[in-house]
């Protein structure tokens, strides 16, 4: 078994952590695990790309274009720009909360309507699965809990191979205490809306 | 989260923790450097931990000293580790050579963190042929379990062979995270001591003759550690041979088949008899490693002196690429040779017209004001913008455009002097506060030795920022039990002879608009110190005020200078080109407040 996730997003929507829960999840269950991260220039406000790969015997730190078992995007733009990792095959967990680059911020570009974003990705991939994130974290507590949500999200994806009980542990372990039932609620907020898709 | 005092057991670690784990388990004494993605993570680490470590570890002034302080402590017997990013080992390159000649008494590994691809540096140079060009050892781990393991490996060679060693990664070694084993730990010696041995360590002409034939001696013994090392190892059956080494190998590993594989941890001196034995028994081989064809190369040679015709691909025949980091996608070009995994065809890119999103400098960065002043100031004139390594690189980006020449890290003062010496064009060098203290002050000093009429302007904003904020002498340090005053550049910058300097917020825009303005007319080597704290270092260490800006809707006729000159990205246009701010970004610095023209904006505590 051999397993990859692309995570892609922006700096500072705390795609490194997932990538840190996620992984150490698959190490809990006892798989191999070969990540690789963005560090440095990019995370100053640019695209951000993590690469996790987990499975009986994983050892490069980057997957090939199109291999991707999933996309993990917590950006919607990002995802689009981001499709060539995955195939028609690979399963899409989409958060459709924008985070606007500062040249749209300063009216010198357009963001495009999110709608025709998820138009485009549905019509390469038939299994695309959209959430908002953000609102739905707010409604457990706080914004800032969006990547447990997402989190959450991904141990609802269909042919998924980690136990959600050992991603929430996981989770759990990798936020500060005050901040574990907040994280918690998030999780289950997130899982719930993938599962009852 | 790991834990690099654990007893024992497996972590999921980054690179550059597991190289850390890696000198706890060695015993390491020393460690130094000038922080370089990819290898900052090493010293933000040291930073923290270095004194429950019972290591002693300093950010030293610029990658030259950080060689030359831990050489010392290696020639006291110590075990000492200095680290840097690949363009860094150019600037502790002196050194480097001649310590080659002394050796050391100790252990010492140079950690050389190259970054093909280029993905946050000025160039993708390949530093596994510093190694030849020193003639000393070089390791290259390929997995972060590596990283941890070789660290003491590589100070086993350079004690046996009292040889320095180059310890080379790259960013996907550096930056990849993996499951690691835990060894157990080694209590550092802690003091060393100094024995004086006056023809090794004093290299003068008659003594570098000597240490030459010595350096020689100790190379030829390195080539027999290296034929006998665990570190070079083959596995899998084939007829036909790839020889590779670093993250590469992970490539093959996971995505070649059928092939028998040549595995070099040990990568200077190569193992030229276990390699010529392999190549006599495979049809082909294949070389496949980034960059440079460094192995390829000495492979050409070792099958001619070893009368050996196996066809070698490689680089030189066309089948893998030279520029760029590869992936498992690099392998596409040695399909026909070997099996190589079925890859699913990727989605195809999306029609939609994305927006763009390169890194920016962030809301509130001070140089955002003084580069809008800068820009105000030399309307109409004929300036060069030699810019420097650092955030304000970022400047490059419109509507500052204030990059035109970047060459290395304090490259940007000495070329302004030449510009002036050259042109009748004004140059205006910046830099931030680290690079000033790194390789600012002596362009300087020339600029006034030579009369070279440049404006030098020191972003001084109070941390070494681009790579983590890391402490520098403008701050002063304050850790590992060693505390020390800030450095004061205003004086430094007097001491050495300036005569104009002004220091100014860069916050207030339009006073530091005048500043430039006087800067750029003045007839003489003039210095400019825009000194304010990065935002997000103050965010960091919980020290910023909350401020919050808001645009006053009745006030704004929406003639936009906010977004022209300033361009924060907590500036939001609406649709209907209406402005307002973004109060998850902006941080009530007030630049954009000082340039509104009809006072819309007000600063709210």
């Amino acid at each position: 078994m051999k397993y990859t996730v692309q995570i892609v997003g922006v700096g500072g929507q705390g795609v490194l952590l997932a990538s840190m829960v996620l992984g150490n999840a698959a190490m809990k269950a006892g798989y191999k695990v070969a990540m690789s991260e963005v560090h440095g220039m990019a995370q100053r406000g640019g695209s951000v790309l993590s690469t996790l790969r987990f499975g009986d015997d994983v050892i490069s730190p980057l997957e090939a274009l199109g291999n991707a078992d999933m996309i993990m995007g917590f950006e919607p733009s990002e995802t689009c720009r981001n499709l060539q990792l995955a195939n028609r095959d690979s399963v899409i967990l989409m958060n459709l909360d924008p985070v606007l680059p500062s040249m749209v911020a300063a009216g010198f570009e357009e963001y495009p309507e999110i709608s025709s974003l998820v138009d485009s990705v549905k019509a390469v991939n038939p299994n695309v699965v959209t959430i908002e994130a953000t609102s739905l974290a707010i409604e457990a507590g706080k914004a800032v809990a969006a990547n447990a949500v997402m989190i959450g999200a991904v141990a609802a994806m269909r042919g998924f191979p980690l136990e959600k009980d050992i991603l929430l542990e996981t989770l759990k372990e990798q936020v500060p205490e005050k901040f574990r039932d907040l994280n918690g609620k998030a999780f289950e907020m997130g899982y719930a809306h993938i599962a009852n898709q | 989260m790991s834990d690099l005092f654990a007893e024992g057991g497996k972590q999921l670690l980054l690179g550059n923790e597991a190289i850390v784990r890696g000198l706890i388990e060695s015993g390491a004494d020393f460690a130094s450097t000038y922080p370089g993605t990819p290898s900052s993570e090493i010293g933000n680490i040291l930073e923290k931990i270095s004194e429950q470590a019972g290591m002693y570890f300093e950010f030293s002034v610029n990658e030259k000293v950080a060689f030359e302080v831990s050489a010392a402590a290696a020639s006291a017997g110590l075990r000492s580790f200095t680290f840097m990013k690949h363009v860094g080992l150019n600037v502790a390159a002196d050194p480097m050579m001649t310590l080659a000649y002394a050796g050391v008494t100790g252990g010492m590994l140079i950690l050389s963190a190259d970054d093909p691809s280029a993905h946050s540096s000025q160039n993708e140079q390949d530093n596994r042929y510093y190694s030849t060009l020193a003639l000393i050892p070089m390791i290259e781990p390929s997995t972060p379990q590596e990283g941890k393991d070789m660290v003491a490996e590589a100070y086993r060679v350079s004690e046996s062979l009292q040889l320095p060693v180059l310890y080379r990664t790259t960013t996907r070694v550096n930056h990849a995270r993996g499951v690691v084993e835990l060894g157990a730990r080694t209590m550092p010696k802690g003091t060393g001591h100094f024995d004086r041995d006056v023809v090794r360590f004093v290299n003068i002409p008659a003594h570098a003759r000597v240490n030459r034939n010595r350096l020689l001696e100790q190379y030829r013994k390195a080539q027999e550690m290296s034929e006998a090392s665990p570190l070079n190892f083959v596995e899998g059956e084939g007829d036909i041979g790839i020889i590779t080494s670093g993250v590469s190998y992970t490539y093959v590993r996971e995505f070649v088949s059928g092939v028998s594989i040549f595995k070099l941890g040990f990568t200077n001196p190569l193992p030229e008899k276990r390699l010529a034995d392999f190549i006599r028994s495979k049809k082909a081989i294949i070389i496949v490693e980034e960059l440079e064809p460094f192995l390829e190369d000495q492979i050409l040679r070792i099958c001619g002196q070893n009368g050996l015709s196996v066809p070698v691909y490689g680089k030189r025949t066309g089948h893998l690429p030279r520029a760029w980091e590869f992936s498992p996608d690099s392998l596409a070009g040695i399909r026909d040779l070997v099996k190589v995994a079925e890859l699913k065809e990727p989605m195809p890119r999306t029609e939609v017209k994305l927006p763009s999103r390169p890194p920016t400098l962030c809301a509130g960065c001070p140089h955002r004001g003084l580069f809008a002043a800068t820009k105000k100031a030399s309307v109409g004139k004929d300036v060069i913008f030699c810019s420097d390594i650092g955030c304000y690189t970022l400047g490059v980006q419109p509507p500052f455009n204030c990059a035109d020449f970047i060459i290395c890290m304090g490259g940007g003062a000495g070329a302004a002097g030449g510009f002036d010496a050259s042109t009748n064009q004004k140059a205006i060098a910046f830099m931030g506060d680290s690079t000033f203290f790194h390789s600012g002050v002596p362009p300087l000093v020339n600029a006034l030795f030579n009369n070279h009429k440049i404006v030098q302007v020191i972003l001084d904003n109070r941390t070494t920022a681009m790579t983590g904020h890391q402490p520098n002498p403008g701050t002063g340090r304050d850790f590992g039990g060693v505390t020390t005053d800030a450095l004061d550049i205003e004086q430094l910058v007097r001491g050495v002879g300036a005569k104009f300097v002004r220091t100014v917020n860069p916050y207030n825009v339009k006073e530091a608009v005048q500043v430039m303005k006087d800067a750029i007319e003045y007839d003489g080597v003039a210095v400019v110190i825009s000194k304010c704290p990065c935002p997000l270092e103050l965010k960091k260490r919980k020290a910023l005020v909350p401020r919050m800006c808001e645009v006053d809707q009745e006030r704004c006729v929406r003639c936009h200078m906010c977004l022209k000159t300033i361009a924060c990205p907590a500036l939001i246009k609406g649709k209907d080109g209406s402005v307002s701010t973004d109060p998850t970004q902006c941080i009530g610095c007030g630049m954009c407040a000082d340039v509104c023209p009809k006072k819309a904006i007000e600063v709210k505590q």
